[in-house]
Order: structure tokens, then sequence, then C-alpha cells
């Protein structure tokens, strides 16, 4: 009844491809943004904005960075800390080395340098495939992350490894690294970033670049034989995916977290960028942002839900109950909806043409 | 659905089964005190005793003496598992709690306390990174909000070294000195100041990082062991790399007496993993051990009024008199700020004023009941390490004991590296250093 494309016609080429042809989608669509842009900085606390939204913002870019590798192009990679490492690492020598360069190429350059590495490591995956590739990729992983550790020049030879992330300005007087920024600030300036580069994956996957990927992800084989060259499709999955997942990481630690060493992006922040993906929904781009909702904040949700409920309970207890809570519903999600939460959502926006009917 | 209520009910049964918490919510005249804790996680054997003594020396001052001057002390745990994030997240929760805000903050992780320094500097809350943390920030020109008392890393290497030259006869000339370490922030810290210190007494140093977490140890010792065979090795290590390096090094049958780690690799919870190998194994202390202070005498007696937080067992351990101590440093500096603003719930900034003016003298230390477990500081604007010294102990396969009264640090080859270091990090940031004057 409310679903329905009834009387919405389209009169040109343009109209037809857009991303959200229906009407209902675009009113929906511009509700969301003028909350997002209007709402939450009036109305949320700096708490919500500085540890809730900051943190899903730069997760959701990064699963959508491996949700184009993986999701799209099939490619297992677990060297996603490694290369959020390359993008810290890569904007903290621009950033101390061209103090004039404005923060937002300083993100994009860090993004191509990590592309380039994202394409020597993508390398063996014209000879492996699958479990195999992610072995190869855990490879550039440790590598990446040893690399950091290694030579002092990265950390500027700073005696304990740390960098810091220097203050920088996106317009003249809006601070959005270093602690002294707005968290308002910096929440706008990541929810813009974030999604321009969406926009552009968006058109990326539905373009002949994300078919070729698609293809090789389906069926490689078939995909040589009708003309898709696997090389370039493959290395450009690489290349395309690293350079988000270095602007993520180059967002994480100038934006959020305001000083990293190489250490944090052990392993585990591989695999939590992993469970992103495959929770959210591989191969679609709403599922990169539903599951890194997931990840990073209903861990935060549960930690608080005592509090917030009243309850007086012990720290170690809550840990535990987080760790039990989190867990089964990982597991509760992949029984009822192994396609991850974006299709659970497509399931419910095709419910929705059909209601009030229930089939 | 039984599937529902089953889970339903089990979690039901988990959150009633649970201890309480001895916090609730925080009243009026109460000075709040966050505490960033890990109870659970991998370093939970090391993080338990640190927060039951800051939970004890608090409620002991709370019952026995009424608060610091009628103010009494809240605080609220909030576990961080010894995650960068989760601290962050925490911190950020609790930072406005309590009538005036957090009072001081005492993260108990490197890690945490670099992600935490920007951040607590903005909101004006002191952070006690008490013989952890950034060394350089012993500057308090330009770290006004960090405070690294009784001493750092870097002075805790001049120690190490100081007692294996008087070890040697006076002199270590020729000698082989080895530093393994976590290949983390936490580990590289001494780095500089070794290799200086190798220049300057004539010893040969080297060093053998170890990889998160620290299990894989065996081809390092194997090289120590067997190739370098040095006259000491010092060890900076955390959590289960301490154990491991305990056990690695009696595998290949190097000298207890001659392995030195820092007072991060000298807890009960490193040496009882390795059993009998550990005997004899030497550590760095900042804070005395064992339960002969007169404090224990009341907090002993508020355990046996039900009143105490601690597992009797941990009280007296190495970590639990650290939190004992720490706690110590911000009641004070709580005490002289309520002499210049009052004697009322103090805003972080007003703790900070008191922090910089602390000036504990051995008296104090005796009147309170501390006589053992600390040394003299007197921290000013500049100066926020504090003058504080290390003392040597030893493990005998049951407990450990001083074997050395408090060893200073030679400091006057050690602050111009700090602010030489501390000036790099305020030409990046773009931070002005404050006068004192």
């Amino acid at each position: 009844m409310l679903y329905r494309e009834a009387g919405q016609f389209k009169t040109s080429y343009g109209a037809d491809q857009a991303i959200f042809p229906i009407r209902q989608d675009r009113i929906a669509l511009l509700l969301f943004a003028l909350v997002a842009v209007l709402g939450v900085p009036a109305l949320a606390s700096n708490y919500f904005l500085e540890t809730i939204f900051v943190p899903f913002l730069v997760f959701a870019l990064a699963a959508l960075g491996l949700n184009i590798l993986t999701g799209y192009c099939g490619q297992l990679s677990l060297g996603t800390g490694g290369f959020m490492a390359c993008g810290a690492f890569f904007s903290y020598k621009l950033a101390t080395g061209f103090p004039e360069l404005h923060i937002v190429l300083v993100f994009l350059l860090a993004g191509l340098g990590t592309a380039a590495v994202g394409v020597l490591f993508g390398l063996p995956s014209l000879r492996i495939k699958g479990f195999y590739l992610a072995v190869a990729t855990l490879a550039a992983q440790f590598f990446l992350v040893w690399v950091f550790n290694k030579f002092p020049w990265w950390t500027n030879y700073s005696p304990s490894g740390v960098i810091s992330a220097p203050p920088r300005e996106v317009l003249p007087g809006l601070a959005v690294t270093g602690a002294g920024g707005d968290p308002a600030v910096k929440y706008l300036f990541l929810l813009v970033f974030v999604a321009v580069l969406a926009l552009v994956a968006k058109n990326l996957v539905r373009s002949r670049i994300g078919r070729t990927w698609m293809a090789i992800r389906d069926m490689d084989i078939a995909a040589e034989i009708i003309g898709i060259r696997p090389l370039w499709a493959k290395l450009s999955a690489f290349a395309v995916s690293s350079f988000y997942i270095g602007i993520a990481g180059a967002l994480w630690a100038f934006v959020y977290t305001g000083s990293v060493e190489a250490l944090a992006f052990q392993i585990d922040r591989s695999f939590q960028v992993l469970f992103m993906v495959i929770i959210g929904g591989l191969g679609s781009i709403l599922g990169s942002f539903l599951g890194a909702a997931f990840i990073v904040l209903l861990p935060i949700l549960l930690n608080n839900a005592p509090s917030l409920l009243g309850l007086h309970i012990s720290v170690e207890t809550v840990a535990h109950l987080e760790f039990m809570v989190f867990g089964a519903l990982i597991v509760f999600f992949l029984i009822v909806e192994p396609h991850g939460l974006a299709r659970l959502w497509q399931i419910g926006k095709e419910k929705l043409r059909l209601w009030p009917f229930p089939y | 659905m039984t599937f529902k209520r089953i889970g339903l009910a089990a979690a039901a049964a988990v959150v009633l089964a649970g201890s309480f918490a001895a916090a609730g919510p925080v009243a009026a005249q109460e000075q709040f005190v966050p505490l960033l804790v890990y109870r659970t996680g991998p370093y939970a054997p090391s993080g338990i005793p640190l927060a039951d003594g800051f939970n004890d020396f608090m409620q002991l001052i709370n019952l026995r003496d009424g608060g610091v001057n009628g103010v009494k002390f809240a605080w609220e745990e909030c576990e961080t598992q010894y995650n960068n994030d989760r601290g962050v997240e925490c911190y950020e929760r609790l930072k406005a709690k309590g009538e005036a805000g957090a009072s001081v903050v005492n993260p108990y992780s490197t890690g945490i306390t670099y992600a935490l320094i920007e951040r607590a500097t903005n909101d004006k809350v002191p952070v006690l990174s008490m013989g952890y943390g950034r060394a350089d920030a012993s500057d308090g020109t330009v770290f006004p909000y960090v405070f690294t008392m009784p001493i750092t890393y870097w002075a805790g290497a001049d120690v190490m070294v100081q007692y294996a030259k008087k070890e040697s006869g006076g002199s270590l000339e020729g000698k082989k000195i080895a530093l393994v370490y976590h290949d983390s922030a936490y580990g590289k810290e001494p780095i500089a100041t070794l290799e200086r210190l190798a220049k300057e007494e004539g010893f040969q140093f080297s060093t053998y990082p170890v990889a998160h977490p620290g299990l894989e140890q065996k081809a390092t010792w194997l090289q120590i062991g067997r190739q370098l065979r040095p006259d000491w090795v010092f060890m900076w290590g955390w959590g289960v790399m301490n154990s491991t390096a305990i056990k690695e090094a009696a595998a290949v049958g190097f000298p207890m007496e001659k392995f030195v780690g820092i007072w991060w690799s000298g807890a009960e919870a490193d040496v009882t993993p390795a059993g009998d190998a550990a005997k004899g194994y030497k550590s760095l202390n900042i804070t005395g051990v064992g339960t002969s202070a007169p404090i224990f005498k009341d907090i002993e007696k508020m355990h046996a009024d039900g009143k105490g937080v601690a597992d009797k067992a941990n009280i007296g351990t190495v970590l639990y008199n650290r939190a004992l101590v720490n706690a110590f440093y911000y009641t004070e500096a709580i005490r002289i700020a309520q002499g210049e603003f009052g004697k009322k719930p103090l805003t972080g900034e007003q703790v900070q004023w008191g922090m910089d003016r602390l000036d504990i003298t051995q008296e104090m230390i005796d009147k309170a009941g501390m006589t053992g477990l600390m040394s003299p500081v007197k921290i000013t604007c500049a100066d926020h390490e504090g003058g504080g010294s290390a003392v040597v102990q030893q493990w005998d396969g049951t407990k450990w004991a001083a074997i050395t009264d408090f060893i200073a640090p030679r400091r006057d080859a050690l602050r111009p590296a700090y602010e030489a270091s501390a000036a790099q990090y305020a030409k990046e940031k773009g931070i002005e250093p404050r006068s004192c004057s």
C-alpha cells in the first residue's frame, strides 16, 4: 500500500538509473539525512558523538572497503588491520612532513598509497583462491604491522613508537583532528566524507567494474572465458578496497583515537572488520553500515545496559554477560539469516511492498 | 517459543547470581573517581589486585577518616579489558559523573594512557600514570595534566644499570647486558636510555623484541642463553610474557640472580606460573611489598568488619600495594587542593592544582601509616616525576622481598632527555608549553 511505485514514471535515462528510483525511498533518505546532519549534532551528547557515532562511521568505511573485496569480488582478505595501519602511518608521515597540506588531501593521498600496497599484496590472488588467499593476505597483515613497528622512521623516531595526530582543520576554525576538535565538527566531517565515499562505492559496484568483480566472484573461469581480464579485475578490487580501508585507518588514528601504535592494528582488527562484513551482508553497501553498527555499537550498548536499567552488577559480570549475549546474537542472526542483516532489510522492504497483506 | 523462554531465564539467572558493585549513585559532597579496571581478559590476574587496591584504599578513607576533610570518595568501575578503544569509551562515559566531574584518571595501561592524554588535557582531568605511560610527560610544562610519579621507565633503566654495576663490583666495562622487551610502546621506552648508558658505562647492549603477546620466546632465549651469554638480562614484559620469559630462561639455564625485570614484570602473577624455576628472579619495585606497614592493621580491621572489597589473598601483594600508593597520591593532592579551594568536591582542574604542589615527605608517609611502602615524592609545576626511587626485590619461591634500599636514579642526564622529547611532542602538536615561575 505505501511502498508501491504506481504512478512514478521515469522520463529520462538518468532518472531510470538512479540509485534510489522509488520516490518513497528518496523521501526516507532525505528524512534520514536531515536527522543525521541536523538532529544528531543538536541532540546527541558529546559522549554519543565521540564514542558512538565517530567509531561507527570509521568502521563503516573499513567494512565498505572489505565488502568490495570480499563481498563483491570474492577475494577473502585478512589483511585489513595491516592496510588500516598503512593508512594511519602514511597520513601521519604526510601530515608531519607537509604541514601545509589540507587534511582531506592527506587522507586521500594516504588512501592512494595504501591502494598501491594493496595491489602489491593482491598479486597472489592471481594464482590462489579462497582460504589459501586468506593466508596470503595474513602475510600482509603481519608484515605491515612489523614494518611500522620495526622502523622508527615511521614514527618520526619517537622513543615509544606511538604516533600522535597533529591538529588540523578542515575549514579555518574547524579542527577535526586532535582532542581540541569539537565532537560535532568531527562527526559532521566524517558523515560527509563517508557519505561521499559510500556513494562512490555504490556507483562503482553498479558499473562495469563492479560487474567484472561480481563475475569473478561468481565463477572466475567463466568470467575469463567471456573476456573479463582477471588480473585487472582482482587487482582493481584490491586497489579500491585498500584505498577505502587505508582512509578508514587514517580516520581512526586521526579523528577517533588521536594517537595510535602499530599494535592497535593486530589480527583482531582484521577479524573484527571481516565479522562486520559477514554479519552485515556480503556484497551489500548497506550491509557494511549495518554490520559496523552491530559489531561496534552493540557491545557498548550491552555494557551500558545494566546501568541504564538501574541494575547494580559488578563490572566483571557485565563484561562476561556482554560476551555471552554478543556471541549468542551473532549465532542467532547467522542462523536466522545467513546472508546477513542487509538481506533482512531487503526482506523487510519486500514485505512492506505487500503490506498490509501477508503475501 | 521455549528457546526464547530458556534464553530469558538464563540471562535472568546470570544477572541475579552476579555479585553487586560497591558503588551506587553519587550523592552530594562526594569526590568522584572513575576507575578504569580490567577484571576480565588476559591481564585480569594483574588487573584484579590493582582494582581492589583502589577500592580498599578509598573505602578505608571513607570509613576510617570520613573522607578527605569530610568529603567522601565515590567511585565507579568500568571494564576496559586492557583494550584502548574500551578505555577511551569508559573515560568518556565516566568523565562527567559526580558533582564536580572526574577528579583523576588512572588508566593502568600505556596504550590507554596515550589515547587519553589529549582528551584528558582538553577536559582538564589529571592523568596519573604512576610508573608507566610516556616518560617525557615528566615535563610538566608540555604535559600539565599528566603525572608520572614516582619514577619513569627511563629512570628505572638507570636504576637497573646502577644495581647491575654495584653487583658487578663497581664497573660494567666490557660486560654484556641484554634487554628482552615487549614489542610495543611500553617495551621500547627504555632503549634510548640504555643505549646512552651503554656508551657511558662501557657495556655491550643488545635488544631482543618479543612480539605480542609474548608466548613465543624459545628462539630469543636460545640466542641469549647459548650465543650471547650476557652478564645481565633486563626485561620489560607484561602479562604472560613475564612468566614465559622466566620459564624459557630457566630452560636455557640462565641464572635467575642476573635476571632483573621492570616493576611491571615483578608481581606474583608473573612468577607463580613458572613455579620453582622463578626462584631468585629479581625485579624493580616502586612500592614496598608485604603487610608490615601500619596501614594494613586498619585495612585488615576493615575486612574483618566485612567492608573490604579485595580478596584476602591479594592484600599485601605487589600490585595491590601499588594501587594503595597510587590512591594515596591523589588523596593527598585532593587534600592540598582543598586547602586552596575549600572543603568541597573539587573539579579536575582544582585537583591538578593540588597535584602540581604535591610534596610527600617521610613524615607524611609515616603519619599515614605507609612506612616502607613508598619513597618521598615532590612534584612541581615543571617536574611531574617527583624524584622518586625504585627498590630491587627478589622472589624466594613464596614471596617477594626487597634486597636493597630505595635506589635513586641519576636524573641529571634524564631530565634533559625528557625535555627534548617533550619539546618534539609540543612542536608536532602545536602546543605552547606553559610557564612555570
